[in-house]
């Protein structure tokens, strides 16, 4: 095996009686790869992710993320993700700083790390003046941007990112994939999910889902030269179009 | 006729008079498609509630077919249809069910006006008898907008019916709005999606309460005040630090695989060696297509 | 008029959809019912009895063995004077105490007649009950085997004294409670929990943005639940006039009426607490706990009223279940009629009236 593969997935599936959520899949993420896991509402994404994250164990062949197998080493697994999804991030009633600490707490740092951590990441976010407000009063933009802030604190190997910029506005928006090529170049892993097929484009490489199966993956340009497509939207539409479930 | 007016409404929540809404004008005209356009929290829900009479404005007035939102709330919702943006049935009724029940108290039914809900309705009858909780999130969308026009509704809104679906289905949802806007019914849509407003027949862009621009989508592109470049190289990320190195820049942003930047002086050769010179490989210089996205960033510069 | 039935019908698949509801409407009622009723009755098997035997005659003797050969009794006993028998019940093992009069056998011949005295422990009614009438009847059974044959018969009468609580207060009275109970949790927690899940899943924004009035909205939702509590006196009465032998000795009619008023104001409250929450868990916690709790506390239900401080009895004239178990008590188990009840019936009109007045002021027809 190569050192710089992080996530080595082999023929995993996820049943749940006769449904087959997550159909043989089989793929390698590089070491600061900006990996798009894209599909269709259903297309099974959510539960291949739960798998990586060590949150379900799968029903059958193999994974191991950062090195450790996701049947056995959940812990460690745990230990060397960072995640983000855009339904749970932070404690509304919180302060801004109150989550900083907190989370850097779960994750096991010293007080002085989170300590240093804190006024670091406060600084670098412009959050000095907000540091002391509830998260509950911040603009949406901020939120997502602090929260992923936060799901890289502890220096993970990868990060998991569930449609991390739903509903943001696109100046934030690009202010956000600042952060996550940032947080690339110094060599933490991307994972993320997105409705935003521009968003697609900026991964290094795609994959996309249908039912339950890994239909293509590769990077953004080869795919649309061999869909024959102007733009990644059209490569999802050609390919979802044709799948069959909802969620 | 104007199916909607809106003239200087506001609207404030709590005690610290959080603006949600800030003065904001505009109307829609009759069989119009209008977008409202804009992420979270630029008050497109609430100035759908002021419109729907769920919520009493702080400041402006405004009408739906010449009805006032405030004096003449109970004309307003006989006659008009709304969808909010959580996905508002019944989990536990059936489709049938659900659709049955919003008939009747629009105290009409299912057969009066079928011929309106049809074309979307006999995608989702095969289903009829599952319960709307067991439905993929496509087919609750279809059903949501079945019971909103079940009683034939002069004015339709829809609250950010595409949030969080899936690029097909937001498509097929659109192509159904298409064929709505043939019954001649005014319809008004929120969404946050900048790639949804080109299928408006007019669009507000809205951040932060307020209207930036409202036009129809090509005067919007059209209004574009800069040259836009398009600009690729062999690595996005280097690339936008090259480009916010360049002394003359004024804006540049990601863009798909490409990155959109503006420059006080565009001259595409000297651009290509600079980004060159600057260890870029695989450089590409074009005009780029201006979008509805790309207005808004300026609109928000 | 149709647009209000497809709303109820709506209201009953619902209801009929979710099996947690179900069991709370149904099974909570008939599992409280038969918890109170028999939880307490199965004691009765194996309890110790002290037998005071100042006869030691033949009859005494006879009607002994007789008692200690059924399977609910088991019998010490001791030479105890009347004093001493207090001693032993607050030791808690002895249930009752039956004590034999001197010259027993000898009342029985000459006289035709003997009394037997039958003591037990009160303070746990149901019990009590139950070995009194099993100690009755075992009597019974006795007096009928020696009369066989006899021209003038022999009777013996068991005088009964129960300590502690002379009055039986509290005896049968759960039924009564247990109705105030499970009506409150039906109206006030179902209804509220009911109508909030709509504010809660966006529903009623679509229901108020259509011509279906919003007072109406709140008129439909109640009224479901009206009908399943009335469903639910009908099971509880049945449950007690068959399995416990409880019976109504007063006007069913007048119940059922007084049931009705006790419902709508639980109506009232619910619809209240819905206009005032915006979660089911809230609006369920304000239930339990602002509700659930004060009826069991102040309604005379399971601590007797009169007992209580003076503030907390002031407090507890508020508590509407208060009335009503006062009026279901005196109509089940006293037999009155609204002559006598009219002052409570009063109170708790009154308090409907005012509830409903108060939640239908504070009923807004747009979101906050």
């Amino acid at each position: 095996m190569q050192d710089d593969k992080v996530i080595v997935c082999e023929k995993l599936t996820k049943r749940f009686g006769d449904f087959i959520a997550t159909n043989e899949i089989t793929f390698d993420v590089h070491k600061g790869e900006i990996f798009g896991f894209l599909g269709a509402n259903g297309a099974g994404k959510t539960t291949a992710m739960r798998m990586l994250c060590g949150l379900s164990s799968p029903s059958s062949g193999k994974a191991t993320i950062a090195g450790y197998d996701v049947y056995t080493q959940t812990e460690q697994i745990k230990k060397n993700i960072g995640y983000m999804s855009q339904k749970f991030s932070l404690y509304e009633n919180l302060t801004v700083r109150e989550n900083i600490e907190f989370f850097g707490g779960i994750y096991g740092l010293s007080d002085e790390r989170i300590k240093s951590k804190t006024e670091e990441l406060l600084q670098r976010l412009g959050l000095k003046t907000e540091a002391n407000k509830l998260v509950a009063s911040l603009p949406l933009g901020w939120k997502q941007k602090l929260s992923f802030s936060v799901a890289v604190l502890h220096e993970p190997k990868i990060v998991f990112l569930d449609e991390p910029t739903g509903g943001v506005d696109p100046v934030t928006r690009r202010q956000f994939w600042d952060m996550i090529y940032e947080a690339a170049d110094s060599g933490i892993t991307v994972f993320v999910t997105t409705h935003y097929m521009d968003e697609a484009e900026y991964c290094n490489r795609i994959s996309i889902m249908v039912d339950g199966k890994m239909e293509v993956l590769d990077t953004p340009t080869n795919l649309k030269n061999s869909f024959h497509a102007r733009s990644m939207d059209e490569v999802f539409y050609q390919l979802a179009r044709g799948a069959k479930r909802g969620d | 006729m104007e199916a909607v007016v809106v003239k200087n409404l506001v609207k404030t929540y709590g005690k610290e008079k959080t603006v949600a809404v800030d003065d904001v004008s505009f109307s829609v005209s009759r069989g119009e498609l209008f977008g409202l356009i804009g992420p979270d929290g630029a008050g497109k829900t609430s100035i759908f509630r002021m419109l729907t009479t769920l919520l009493l404005p702080d400041g402006g007035s405004a009408s739906v077919d010449g009805h006032d939102i405030v004096k003449d709330f109970r004309q307003i919702r006989s006659s008009v249809g709304y969808m909010p943006g959580k996905f508002s049935l019944y989990q536990d009724l059936t489709i049938e069910e659900n659709l049955h029940f919003f008939a009747t108290v629009f105290g009409t039914t299912i057969e009066e006006n079928y011929h309106l809900i049809k074309d979307i309705y006999v995608q989702i009858e095969p289903f009829k008898n599952r319960r709307a909780g067991k439905l993929s999130g496509g087919m609750k969308q279809k059903l949501a907008l079945c019971c909103a026009l079940i009683h034939k509704p002069t004015t339709l809104f829809l609250d950010e019916p595409t949030t969080g679906v899936d690029p097909v289905s937001r498509k097929e949802f659109w192509e159904m709005l298409a064929r709505l806007k043939e019954q001649n019914i005014t319809i008004l849509v929120s969404t946050p999606y900048m790639d949804e407003a080109s299928l408006c027949d007019r669009i507000a862009l809205i951040q932060g309460g307020k209207i930036l621009s409202i036009d129809t989508p090509q005067n919007i592109i059209n209004a574009y005040p800069d040259r836009l470049l398009a600009i690729k190289a062999n690595e996005m990320y280097r690339l936008l630090k090259v480009l916010e190195g360049h002394p003359d820049i004024l804006n540049s942003y990601a863009f798909g695989e490409y990155a959109h930047a503006t420059f006080r002086d565009a001259d595409t050769h000297a651009l290509q060696a600079y980004l060159r010179e600057h260890g870029l490989t695989d450089v590409e210089v074009k005009d780029a297509e201006v979008t509805i996205e790309d207005s808004f960033i300026k609109l928000l510069h | 008029m149709k647009q209000f039935l497809a709303f109820v019908r709506k209201e009953f698949y619902h209801v009929l959809r979710d099996r947690r509801t179900l069991l709370i409407l149904f099974g909570m009622p008939i599992a409280q019912i038969l918890i109170f009723g028999f939880a307490l009755t199965n004691e009765v098997k194996d309890s110790e009895i002290l037998v005071v035997d100042y006869a030691k005659d033949n009859a005494s003797q006879e009607l002994l063995t007789k008692i200690g050969s059924s399977r609910y009794f088991n019998i010490r006993q001791a030479a105890f004077t009347h004093k001493e028998i207090l001693g032993t019940f607050q030791k808690g093992k002895i249930k009752a105490v039956v004590v034999f009069p001197a010259n027993f056998n000898g009342d029985l011949l000459h006289h035709n007649k003997a009394q037997i005295q039958i003591i037990t422990d009160a303070s746990d009614v149901n019990t009590a009950n139950m070995i009194t009438n099993y100690l009755s009847s075992i009597v019974m059974d006795y007096q009928n085997q020696i009369n066989q044959n006899l021209e003038i018969p022999y009777r013996i009468t068991p005088e009964v004294r129960m300590l502690y609580n002379p009055q039986l207060k509290g005896a049968h009275g759960f039924v009564p409670g247990v109705m105030a109970l499970v009506l409150l949790l039906v109206s006030v927690m179902m209804t509220a929990i009911s109508i909030v899940r709509e504010k809660e899943t966006g529903t009623m924004e679509i229901l108020l943005v259509s011509p279906f009035k919003p007072v109406l909205v709140i008129f439909a939702k109640a009224f479901p639940y009206l009908a399943l509590s009335l469903v639910n006196v009908v099971a509880i009465l049945l449950l007690s006039v068959f399995v416990l032998d409880l019976p109504v000795k007063g006007s069913v009619a007048l119940l059922f009426a007084e049931s009705t008023l006790f419902i709508i104001t639980c109506l009232a409250l619910g619809i209240f607490i819905s206009i005032k929450t915006d979660t089911q868990q809230i609006a369920m916690l304000i239930s339990l706990m602002g509700m659930l709790l004060p009826t069991m506390m102040f309604s005379g239900f399971l601590f007797p009223i009169e007992n209580m401080p003076v503030p907390l009895q002031i407090i507890s004239n508020i508590v509407p279940s208060k009335w009503f178990y006062i009026i279901v008590k005196s109509i089940m188990i006293k037999g009155l009629g609204i002559a006598s009840l009219w002052k409570e019936t009063l109170i708790l009109l009154g308090m409907t009236v005012f509830l409903l007045l108060v939640s239908l002021k504070s009923f807004k027809i747009r979101l906050q």
